[in-house]
């Protein structure tokens, strides 16, 4: 180890601020791994972090668990909330699926599933068109789909239960159905800048090679610039999955009674039921928490670049 | 010869090549359409009628934007919006940038625990609602008062106290969004040169002008970003407060949105609800423009 040779002479920084001076006189390479220049060997520096690691825990991550043990607590209430059940049931479950808790579920994985489908398939397209062609009014296109992003849900909710109650042209009247809900997720433009952003950067070379092998509009799409696209529409889906399932407005709008809610929709209804307790409350939103937790856990890597891609292209 | 056979061909060629992105374009242009743009024009025309099923819309003019920015509901909640937008994005930033700075680091204990404090992020934003009421619970063994208990502090009435009902909403909200600029300030972080703080270190600087001087600077493209963000956000703030307390107790939790819906779905003055919208609308977009227009200036200096 040569490394004591770069130390610098007078007392690092560091230690300066948090009074740490023996944690972090050490050369290690690891002091300038991080901004705090958090050392990686025990000392005073190492116990704080765990310390400030541990709180951190506890507020971002405990709550989940308290969720989780008062669903399998019975009479479960605000007041006796544990971090472990007491009394483990599964009572409040079987009551929350007779108040149709289940029903719900299926109408968030209907929407779910076919919104997630029609947005990355609406993506794909517009992007492949975005990014491997050059058309008059290419800018506007561009700026449209920007546009979808900033109009927030909330603004046109209104004026949106109009037009789903009575769609223009065709007359349909799409309330209280899942394409009331669907549809008007179809169009992110988040997604589709993203995977514009994504196919910009395949090299055209592929692309010639196949145009001269005479391979179709489509099937270069499906079959040569899809499959390069694979990370992308990892990050596109998992983010298109969590917006999809945070929606509560939209469904509340697009349904025409409670029987259409989505099951983050349905969590009031167990709320203001004055049979059920908070035990049924917590069990309903463990069944709406799971979805999001397996997509997180699987495709937790793609969700991450793509929020930290997303930020930096703005 | 050859000339005359593919003078047309190449015609038809090119003719195809103009239709093609448009018929990739179609579906999402169409949903965009019908139900953003189409939507967007329908409220901003009927902010200016009297809506009345059956018998016809009545103009009005600005009526409706009068009667709302008039309306003291709405200007209450035009503060608690503010408050809670304001509120929350600096919050979020702070927040997330100590989680950054505690959790930065390739350690697979800290890449556990990054996944764990990202939980709040990915979860709906109804369930999050549900967890927190109960967390919130009023009386002095509820979870939060019987932690404060040991702290010798009495049971808060949050949610059902005019005077904290807000305050317990923006704490939920930055638990909400502070992991997620956690992830773009960890990203940012992930940029800053390792020399620099090496040469820092030789020079002996102190943490604070470290963080000032060299991080701070790093990774102020990405703070932009989450601010802008952050801040649009916080203005259009609904399902928040809609589930935690409805706008209540005594519309000390109204803000801007939940009013609107209100005025549009359990009152049915469509027109104010519009109105109120396309105000919101307007607010946002000059909002958007204004700081996007800062930061370009900033990036070029």
């Amino acid at each position: 180890m040569s490394a004591p040779a770069i130390e610098p002479v007078r007392t690092p920084a560091p230690s300066a601020a948090t009074g740490k001076a023996a944690a972090s006189r050490r050369a290690t390479p690891a002091r300038f791994d991080t901004a705090l220049g958090w050392s990686d060997r025990p000392g005073v520096s190492w116990a704080l972090r765990i310390l400030l690691c541990a709180t951190a825990l506890g507020v971002f991550a405990a709550p989940f668990l308290t969720i989780l043990s008062g669903a399998f607590t019975a009479h479960a209430s605000g007041s006796s909330l544990s971090f472990l059940p007491h009394d483990s049931t599964l009572q409040n479950f079987e009551v929350a699926g007779e108040r149709g808790i289940w029903d719900y579920f299926t109408n968030s994985l209907v929407i779910a599933g076919g919104a997630l489908l029609l947005q990355l398939a609406v993506s794909v397209l517009a992007a492949y068109a975005l990014a491997r062609h050059r058309f008059r009014g290419q800018a506007l296109i561009l700026t449209l789909f920007m546009l979808t992003m900033m109009l927030p849900e909330e603004v046109i909710a209104i004026p949106l239960s109009l037009v789903l109650g009575h769609v223009p042209v065709v007359g349909l009247d799409l309330k209280g159905t899942a394409w009331g809900v669907i549809l008007p997720l179809g169009a992110w433009g988040f997604s589709v800048m993203l995977l514009t952003e994504f196919m910009k950067d395949i090299p055209t070379e592929i692309e010639e090679a196949a145009r001269l092998d005479g391979v179709g509009e489509f099937r270069m799409l499906w079959q040569v610039v899809l499959p390069l696209c694979k990370p992308a529409l990892g990050v596109a889906g998992v983010l298109g999955f969590v917006m999809i399932w945070d929606q509560y407005l939209l469904p509340l709008v697009a349904s025409k009674d409670p029987t259409d809610y989505t099951v983050t929709v349905a969590l009031s209804i167990l709320r203001t039921d004055p049979e059920v307790g908070s035990g049924v409350v917590l069990a309903g939103a463990v069944i709406a928490l799971i979805p999001s937790l397996i997509v997180y856990l699987l495709l937790q890597r793609s969700l991450v670049t793509g929020i930290a891609a997303g930020a930096t292209k703005g | 010869m050859t000339a005359t056979v593919t003078a047309p061909r190449r015609r038809a060629v090119i003719s195809k090549r103009a239709v093609l992105p448009w018929v990739f374009l179609a579906p999402g242009l169409l949903l965009a359409l019908v139900f953003k743009f189409l939507p967007m024009g329908k409220g901003i025309w009927l902010s200016f009628f009297k809506v009345r099923p059956f018998l016809g819309d009545q103009w009005v003019g600005l009526d409706n934007y009068t009667r709302v920015l008039t309306d003291h509901r709405f200007q209450d909640a035009i503060g608690h919006t503010l408050l809670l937008g304001f509120g929350q994005s600096v919050g979020a930033i702070v927040v997330g940038f100590l989680l950054a700075l505690l959790l930065e680091g390739q350690a697979r204990s800290l890449k556990i625990m990054r996944t764990a404090v990202f939980l709040p992020v990915v979860t709906a934003t109804a369930v999050v609602g549900e967890m927190w009421r109960l967390l919130y619970y009023p009386t002095s063994d509820g979870l939060i008062n019987h932690g404060l208990s040991f702290l010798g502090l009495g049971p808060v009435q949050y949610l059902d106290n005019p005077g904290t009902a807000l305050w317990a909403t923006m704490v939920m909200s930055i638990w909400m969004i502070a992991p997620y600029n956690m992830v773009i300030i960890l990203a940012g972080l992930a940029g800053v040169d390792r020399t620099l703080y090496e040469a820092a270190a030789m020079d002996g600087v102190s943490l604070w002008q470290r963080l000032r001087y060299v991080t701070l600077p790093a990774i102020r493209p990405a703070l932009g970003i989450v601010l802008t963000l952050a801040a649009i956000r916080g203005l259009r703030v609904f399902t928040e407060v809609y589930v935690l307390t409805g706008g209540g107790p005594a519309g000390s939790t109204e803000v801007w949105m939940t009013r609107a819906y209100t005025l549009g779905f359990t009152r049915n003055d469509i027109g104010g609800a519009s109105a109120a919208s396309v105000v919101l609308l307007s607010v946002t977009l000059l909002l958007t423009v204004t700081v996007n227009y800062f930061r370009k200036r900033g990036d070029v200096r």
